[in-house]
C-alpha cells in the first residue's frame, strides 16, 4: 500500500512525463539519456543513460562523441574509503543479458569543453561507440539542475 | 579446583575482556562516523563577496556542510540537489538551518563564480572559498580529506578527490553526524525535523 501511495506521489510530482528516447542497434538498446543544465560553458557537463544488452555476447561502450562538447569522455565516480574520485575509464562493459546505467555517482559521460550552454528543455545528440554493436546516435534531454533522472511514460 | 587455578582463570578472563575492549576501540577509530566524540569544527573562509565568514556567526543555527568543487558535474550536483530539496521541505524551519558549500578548489572556483553555482541549486546555500591554507585548515578541523590529483585528461590538467559526505553541525557548534553520499533528501529532512 505504501508503495502504491508513493507511486501516486511520484506520478503527481513528475514534470511533464514524456516518452523517453530509446534506440537499438543489434542487441544493444540505449535509453533514457539525459543531461543537466549547465552554467555557461566553463564547467564540464554530464551525460547519463541506460544501456541494455539483449544480445548473446558481451559488448562494451568504448567512446562517446557529441557536437555539444569538444572533449567528451567516459568517467566513473568511485567512492572508496570515504573518498570520492572520478577517474577516466577506457570502456564501460555491457555484459550479455545485463543492463548498465550511467547514473549519478557511477559511470557518466563527462562533457568537457562545452561548445554552448546546455539549456533546460533542449536536446543535443550524442553518438556512442560500442566495441561490437558499433555506433548509436541518440538525442539527449537537458533536465533541470536538481533533476535526478528523466520521468518516462513507458517506465522502462 | 585449587585457588591458584581459579586465579589463572580469572586473570585469563580479564585479559580477554581487555583485548576485546582494545579491539572495539580500534574498530571505533577505523569506522568512519565519530558520532559520540563531539568536537567543534572551525573555519574562517571568504564568501563570494570576499567577506570572511567564521563558524561563530552561525551559532544558534544548524549547519549542513558540504566540501566540493564547482567543476564537479556528478557528485556535487547530486548532493547539493538533496540539500536544496531539504531546504524547500523545511518550510518555516528553514531559517534554523544554514547550508554551506566549502570549496576545496578555491582559486578556480572563485574564477568560475561561486555564487552562481550555489544559487543554481538553492538561494540559501552559502558558498565559501578561502585561501589554500585556510581551506586545508577547515578540512582538518572537520576531519575530512581532499586532494588534488594531476590528470592530463581533466579540465585544467587536474581533478579533485574528496570526502563526499554532508556534515551536520549543531547550534552550539558541535559536530553531530555525517550523512554519507547518496543519503536521500527525505532522510536528511526527517533527521533535521527531529532536532528542530
Ligand atoms: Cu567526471
Amino acid at each position: 500500500m505504501k508503495t502504491l501511495i508513493l507511486a501516486f506521489v511520484l506520478l503527481g510530482a513528475a514534470p511533464a512525463a514524456f516518452a523517453c528516447e530509446s534506440v537499438s542497434v543489434g542487441g544493444i538498446t540505449v535509453q533514457q539519456p539525459w543531461s543537466r543544465v549547465s552554467i555557461g560553458t566553463q564547467r564540464p557537463g554530464v551525460l547519463y543513460l541506460t544501456i541494455r544488452n539483449d544480445g548473446p555476447a558481451d559488448d562494451a561502450l568504448t567512446a562517446v562523441s557529441t557536437p555539444a562538447a569538444e572533449t567528451p569522455m567516459l568517467h566513473e565516480t568511485v567512492v572508496s574509503d570515504g573518498i570520492a574520485s572520478m577517474p577516466h575509464v577506457m570502456q564501460v562493459p555491457v555484459p550479455a543479458g545485463e543492463t548498465v546505467e550511467l547514473r549519478p555517482g557511477g559511470y557518466h559521460g563527462m562533457l568537457m569543453g562545452l561548445t554552448g550552454p546546455l539549456e533546460e528543455g533542449a536536446t543535443f545528440p550524442v553518438t556512442l561507440t560500442f566495441a561490437t554493436a558499433g555506433e548509436i546516435t541518440i538525442p539527449v534531454q537537458v533536465l533541470s539542475m536538481r533533476a535526478e533522472g528523466p520521468e518516462c511514460d513507458d517506465g522502462q | 579446583m585449587s585457588l591458584r587455578k581459579v586465579q589463572i582463570v580469572l586473570w585469563a578472563a580479564v585479559a580477554v575482556a581487555l583485548l576485546g575492549y582494545l579491539g572495539l576501540t580500534i574498530k571505533a577509530r577505523d569506522g568512519e562516523p565519530v558520532t559520540d566524540a563531539t568536537f567543534q569544527p572551525v573555519f574562517a573562509l571568504a564568501d563570494a563577496e570576499g567577506r570572511t565568514r567564521t563558524v561563530e556567526e552561525f551559532r544558534g543555527q544548524y549547519l549542513l556542510v558540504f566540501f566540493g568543487f564547482t567543476n564537479c558535474p556528478d557528485v556535487c550536483p547530486t548532493t547539493l540537489s538533496e540539500v536544496a530539496q531539504v531546504m524547500d521541505d523545511l518550510g518555516g524551519d528553514a531559517a534554523r538551518v544554514q547550508p554551506l558549500f566549502i570549496s576545496i578548489d578555491p582559486e578556480r572556483d572563485r574564477r568560475l563564480g561561486l555564487a552562481e553555482f550555489t544559487t543554481a541549486f538553492h538561494p540559501s546555500i552559502l558558498g565559501l572559498a578561502g585561501t589554500v591554507q585556510e581551506t586545508r585548515a577547515a578540512a582538518e578541523s572537520f576531519k575530512i580529506f581532499f586532494e588534488r590529483n594531476d590528470d592530463a585528461a581533466a579540465p585544467d590538467g587536474y581533478s579533485m578527490s574528496h570526502s563526499p559526505a554532508l556534515y551536520l553541525i549543531g547550534p552550539e557548534g558541535n559536530w553531530i553526524k555525517q550523512f554519507t553520499y547518496g543519503t536521500p533528501a527525505a532522510e536528511i529532512l526527517a533527521d533535521l525535523e527531529s532536532r528542530l
